[in-house]
């Protein structure tokens, strides 16, 4: 049941991933990122991780995609007139990212022992101990990022007066 | 009976490497900034992957981290993407070829 699970989300996470790079539309592109991180979200779940495939769907499908098509539609750019790879361009990206893709696949499959040990479910409660436990410090350091970027972001964004 | 971390791992391989094509292939700003999150979102799974493997939930919560620092990276990158069409009407990044404001 769960390996059907995994396998119908891998299909479309990898379909849908596909869209999202490839097709010239960029609302086309984001809204089937959109699908691709609910796959991913969905694997989140079948891994035992029931707060991070909340957090997924609400912080990238919900917050940083919605920021995606903002900002598409703001610039209202023309599906970009001459966005077809160089040839050069074309031969090392598509080698370099069929590289990386088997060296991975292959590591997964030949490096990796089969069984693992206990699995610990990732609850909101038992992440949030360790978040304001061990991992405090990064915790708060965080939240400064944030502060960092959206301040950076509005920087970048105001016209000049 | 539950998903081998095997089958995890590959998947976030062959999407870490769409996202790597998408980066590599496009030209549009908007297409480099989609495929770096489908990147960074191989790396959380391959993360989560390895802390069911191990039964040590700190693999979960750096994935929370990459989420921050990943929203974070978006809201900078954004910005810097509404700044250049502003200052050249393109996003296209092969036109990004002075250092010049």
């Amino acid at each position: 049941m769960e390996l059907a699970v995994f396998f119908a989300a891998a299909v479309v996470a990898v379909a849908t991933g596909v869209v999202a790079v490839a097709h010239r539309n960029p609302v086309i592109n984001v809204m089937s990122l959109v699908v691709t991180f609910f796959c991913v979200a969905v694997c989140y779940a079948l891994l035992a991780a029931p707060f991070l495939a909340a957090a997924q769907i609400l912080v990238y499908a919900g917050a940083i995609l919605v920021l995606f098509l903002f900002v598409v539609m703001l610039l209202n750019a023309p599906l970009a007139e001459s966005d077809q790879p160089r040839k050069l361009q074309r031969i090392f990206g598509l080698a370099a990212a069929a590289l990386v893709g088997l060296g991975g696949a292959a590591l997964a499959v030949v490096a990796i022992p089969g069984a693992g040990e206990g699995v610990v479910e990732g609850t909101a409660a038992a992440i949030g101990r360790l978040l304001v436990g061990p991992h405090l410090l990064a915790f708060e350091l965080v939240s400064v990022l944030l502060l960092a970027a959206l301040v950076g972001a509005m920087v970048l964004v105001k016209r000049k007066a | 009976m539950s998903v081998p971390t095997t089958h995890f791992v590959t998947l976030a391989a062959v999407l870490f490497a769409v996202g790597a094509g998408g980066v590599l292939l496009r030209r549009s700003g908007i297409s480099t900034l989609l495929g770096i999150e489908l990147m960074l979102n191989a790396v959380n799974l391959t993360l989560v992957a390895f802390a069911r493997q191990h039964g040590d939930l700190h693999g979960q919560v750096f994935v929370f981290f990459i989420m921050a620092v990943a929203a974070a990276e978006v809201a900078v990158g954004l910005g810097l993407l509404v700044a250049i069409f502003r200052h050249q009407q393109s996003i296209d990044v092969d036109r990004l070829n002075v250092l010049r404001w």
